[in-house]
């Protein structure tokens, strides 16, 4: 017995939504606050002070929204092919060993536009290599991809210690990291873009790779809605079944849609080793892989959602670390909380509301909805 | 005690924007067998839902024996003496027949009691009502129609007196709904209440007292069954005059285009299910594979058309020799002139989430015509489909509507404009009109006899023997996996029933 929903019109569908999802969040959120006994008002002031209060602040907030938009399409495009690759985290961090080694090879001898393309490269290679593993053995003997995932973050994380504290740190040093990488191996800072707008930028991350992050979002907009192998892989997602009616590799479609989620994941380790800290550095990656996960939650695995979520999640940390700063009742962890609701509200209870509005609209204009099929076969 | 058993009084449902039930006033005489036919999405099962409490009508009253019911509840329902029986059965596969039957009235915590209890009744029901079961078997051994016959016994152990049976004969062979129609009839001579949803308007004809045929959310007719006929409610039911019987010419067969020897195929399960089958479809004829649902038709059309992997066997297509035992990809079939209709639409003919013209390509989306490189041709692609969608009456005609909003038919239309479009040599149709309503069913015969007309070798299975028989030249029964007879297209229904239920057949086929 099926019950027949109306459909929400596309912009309610995509705007109107999350915007309800994210307003509860914060609405909850500020209870939290007001729990410590703070001002939300006061609380939330300061966060979109702290977020995009000055040049410097929103320099800040895209530079993690850059690492947001990377995982959060590598993500996307798993869920598009029906799976749900939880290894963002160690395909990044993992990547970063690729942008680390191109960028320690060819930091002397290459400027850094020449660095760039290749570290890309490498990012975007040790990335899928990494997730061609679990997508091997999801594709071929039935191991389940969330949980070769998870633990290949894991494994990412220990061999990178081992990396860190052994081969690549250099003799001599007591921190577990690479040498500096020299002027070929930095990526230009975008300062420039905010001041452009009126903002001034002393000092920030903010780097060339939300460029490089934004083409990705076009690219991975492309590949999905125009392309073949899209097509295809919105196939598999949707319909395993109609997949392999259609002549449609199952094999081929998992691991190539999953080695351009790794891909993308990886390159995301550009952003801080390349971008910021200018050399490769324990746990940079700080989360990103599973923030990723929200974004693409978020923006219903479409780019033109994922952008946007990114910067709301980019917000929340950088106007979460000041609102740290200016409340001390509000520690880190609330932080993490205030985060941690909008995670739930927008991505676990996505569809919490959508009966609700669902009925709003089909009460208030039946004629500009369609009506999803009665699928009960007993007429 | 009230005359009527049930009494419907301006009963509305809406859901959205769709009106499913638009005040409905029906009377059900007790004692009596109530028929409810109409098209898909008329709202027959909607009106059932509410009686029985799965959903709340926004306005109108339902009376009980003359007395106004209030049903929120599957429990109200059952407290007020309704039983129902699904179409799809409400069974757990691994309990035994008791264990079933007492779910959800066990009594206390220990159930030894109420099991002795249960069995005692089961005996009274089974010999008031001819309903013989064994209590004890599991009920993944028994046949479907044993199966739903424990759905009956359910509703009476509950103490219904009133029946509802939705789509009941979908799944049975002809002598097992024969059987199913004695004990409703026995049902009635006790005085319990039946109402019985079906499309088939043979079994309303056979079976009921009265007839109430819905359209589009609306009770239109009200009859007694022996004023009507089955052209009038055919009418009524779709609104015009409809033509029951395919109107085809004789056919003209060719050269043998398919050709199927020894073919064994396992299911998931390791069990075989076609069993050594041969059989050849020539140019210019349609064969039918007849048989009872769960018989091995599908994995047998499944593994012609590259989905599934036989064990052993052969088919040519064309003459060409295809390794079914290895991965025959269904791309290449394609290619080389076959076209399949897939028996379930929803997971496997079409993508419901896509966009009309994304489903209209699936399958063929590495066409020449559909691509541009590595892209794919969107303006092209949707062009083909909005002519597509006029070539085959689809509505609504917007190809950027997502399929799942379209109905049975049109979703049928949708595949199968996407499979003869591409002017295939091979043509195979799993259930050509399964979910589909009367108008759209008639569109699709006559497409399928045009495909006949036009040399193609079309080979259709279905579970519904009048389509068989209406559609086919050469007629083929499958039973147990294996081909167990081939008639004629003219084959009688009794004749094919038998063959059906796998009764053995000493004389030769012809």
């Amino acid at each position: 017995m099926s019950t027949p929903y109306a459909k929400l019109p596309a912009w309610a569908d995509y705007g109107l939504i999350p915007l309800i999802n994210l307003i509860v969040a914060f609405a909850v959120a500020g209870l939290v606050v007001l729990l410590v006994g703070e001002n939300p008002l006061r609380a939330a002031g300061l966060m979109l002070e702290g977020a995009f209060g000055s040049g410097r602040n929103i320099a800040y907030t895209l530079y993690y929204s850059t690492s947001f938009i990377f995982t959060g399409l590598a993500v996307a495009v798993a869920f598009h092919g029906g799976l749900f690759n939880i290894g963002g985290e160690g395909q990044a961090y993992i990547g970063g060993l690729g942008v680390g080694l191109v960028c320690l090879t060819f930091d002397s001898i290459l400027p850094w536009w020449l660095t760039f393309p290749l570290a890309i490269l490498g990012a975007a290679a040790v990335g899928a290599g990494w997730a061609f593993i679990p997508a091997y053995l999801q594709a071929k003997r039935g191991s389940h991809i969330v949980i070769t995932t998870i633990m290949f973050n894991f494994i990412a994380a220990s061999l990178m210690v081992y990396l860190l504290v052994g081969p690549l740190k250099p003799a001599n040093s007591m921190a577990p990291q690479t040498r500096n990488f020299l002027e070929g191996g930095q990526l230009p800072k975008l300062n420039w873009l905010i001041e452009l707008f009126g903002g001034t930028v002393r000092s920030s991350p903010f780097n060339l790779s939300f460029l490089l992050a934004l083409l990705c979002a076009f690219l991975v907009w492309l590949l999905i809605w125009r392309t073949r192998l899209g097509y295809e892989i919105r196939t598999q997602g949707h319909s395993p079944k109609a997949a392999r009616y259609a002549g449609i590799g199952e094999t081929r479609i998992i691991i190539i849609t999953m080695m351009i989620s790794g891909a993308l994941a990886g390159m995301m380790a550009l952003n801080p080793v390349m971008g910021d800290q200018g050399r490769l550095q324990l746990d940079f990656v700080t989360g990103a892989g599973f923030v990723g996960i929200a974004a693409a939650l978020m923006g219903r695995s479409h780019p033109a959602g994922i952008v946007p979520a990114a910067i709301l999640f980019g917000m929340l940390y950088q106007g979460g670390a000041e609102l740290a700063f200016e409340m001390p009742n509000i520690s880190r962890d609330m932080i993490v909380i205030i985060q941690g609701l909008v995670i739930l509200f927008a991505g676990a209870l996505e569809n919490m509301f959508r009966p609700a509005a669902q009925s709003l609209f089909a009460s208030i204009s039946p004629r500009s909805m369609g009506v999803a099929a009665s699928r009960s076969g007993g007429a | 005690m009230a005359e009527n058993a049930i009494e419907l009084v301006g009963i509305n449902k809406s859901f959205g924007a769709v009106h499913a039930n638009r005040d409905i006033n029906l009377a059900i005489p007790r004692g009596t067998i109530q028929g409810i036919i109409g098209e898909n999405g008329a709202g027959k099962s909607t009106l059932m839902s509410i009686l029985y409490g799965f959903y709340q009508a926004d306005s109108g009253e339902i009376r009980v024996n003359g007395k106004p019911a209030t049903i929120a509840t599957p429990n109200d329902a059952i407290a007020a003496g309704i039983g129902m029986v699904h179409q799809h059965f409400m069974l757990v596969q691994n309990f035994t027949v008791l264990e079933n039957v007492i779910l959800g009235a066990e009594g206390e915590a220990l159930l030894n009691r109420s099991i002795s209890r249960a069995r005692s009744e089961l005996r009274r029901l089974e010999k008031e009502y001819g309903l013989e079961v064994d209590p004890d078997a599991i009920v993944e051994d028994l046949p479907v129609g044993l199966q739903q016959r424990v759905e009956i016994l359910k509703a009476l152990y509950r103490g219904a007196d009133i029946l509802i049976l939705d789509e009941p004969t979908g799944v049975l062979t002809p002598a097992e709904a024969d059987h199913l129609f004695r004990i409703l009839a026995q049902l009635k001579a006790e005085g319990k209440t039946v109402v019985l949803i079906t499309h088939k308007l043979r079994e309303i004809m056979a079976i009921t007292d009265n007839v109430a045929v819905m359209r589009q959310g609306q009770l239109v007719a009200s009859r007694a069954t022996k004023d009507t006929t089955v052209e009038e409610l055919a009418e009524l039911m779709v609104g015009r005059r409809v033509l029951l019987r395919v109107e085809k010419g004789e056919a003209a067969p060719g050269d043998v285009m398919l050709s199927v020897r020894n073919l064994t195929v396992k299911d998931g399960r390791g069990c075989t299910v076609v069993k050594d089958v041969s059989f050849d479809v020539k140019a210019g004829e349609i064969v039918g594979i007849a048989g009872v649902a769960g018989n091995g038709q599908s994995e047998l059309i499944e593994t012609i058309s590259g989905i599934r992997r036989a064990e052993s066997g052969t088919v040519s297509l064309k003459g060409t020799l295809l390794d079914v035992t290895r991965h025959v990809d269904p791309g290449d079939l394609r290619d080389w002139g076959l076209a399949h209709v897939p028996e379930d639409r929803h997971h496997v003919g079409l993508v419901l989430p896509f966009e009309e013209s994304e489903n209209a390509i699936l399958g063929y989306h590495d066409h020449p015509r559909y691509r541009k490189g590595p892209f794919l041709d969107i303006e092209r692609i949707r062009q083909s489909a909005r002519e597509q969608m006029t070539r085959y009456d689809i509505r609504p005609a917007n190809e950027r509507l997502k399929t799942a909003n379209f109905s049975g038919g049109n979703q049928q239309k949708i595949v199968l404009a996407r499979e003869i479009e591409k002017d295939p040599d091979v043509l195979i149709v799993g259930q050509p009109t399964r979910g589909v309503d009367v108008g759209a069913i008639e569109f699709i015969h006559k497409r399928l006899i045009e495909m006949r007309d036009a040399g193609k070798a079309v080979l259709i299975v279905s579970v519904e023997l009048d389509e068989i028989r209406s559609l086919s030249d050469r007629i083929l029964v499958m039973f147990d996996g294996r081909i167990v007879g081939e008639r004629k297209g003219d084959a009688s229904e009794g004749d094919l029933g038998l063959l059906m239920a796998g009764v053995e057949q000493r004389e030769a086929a012809e």
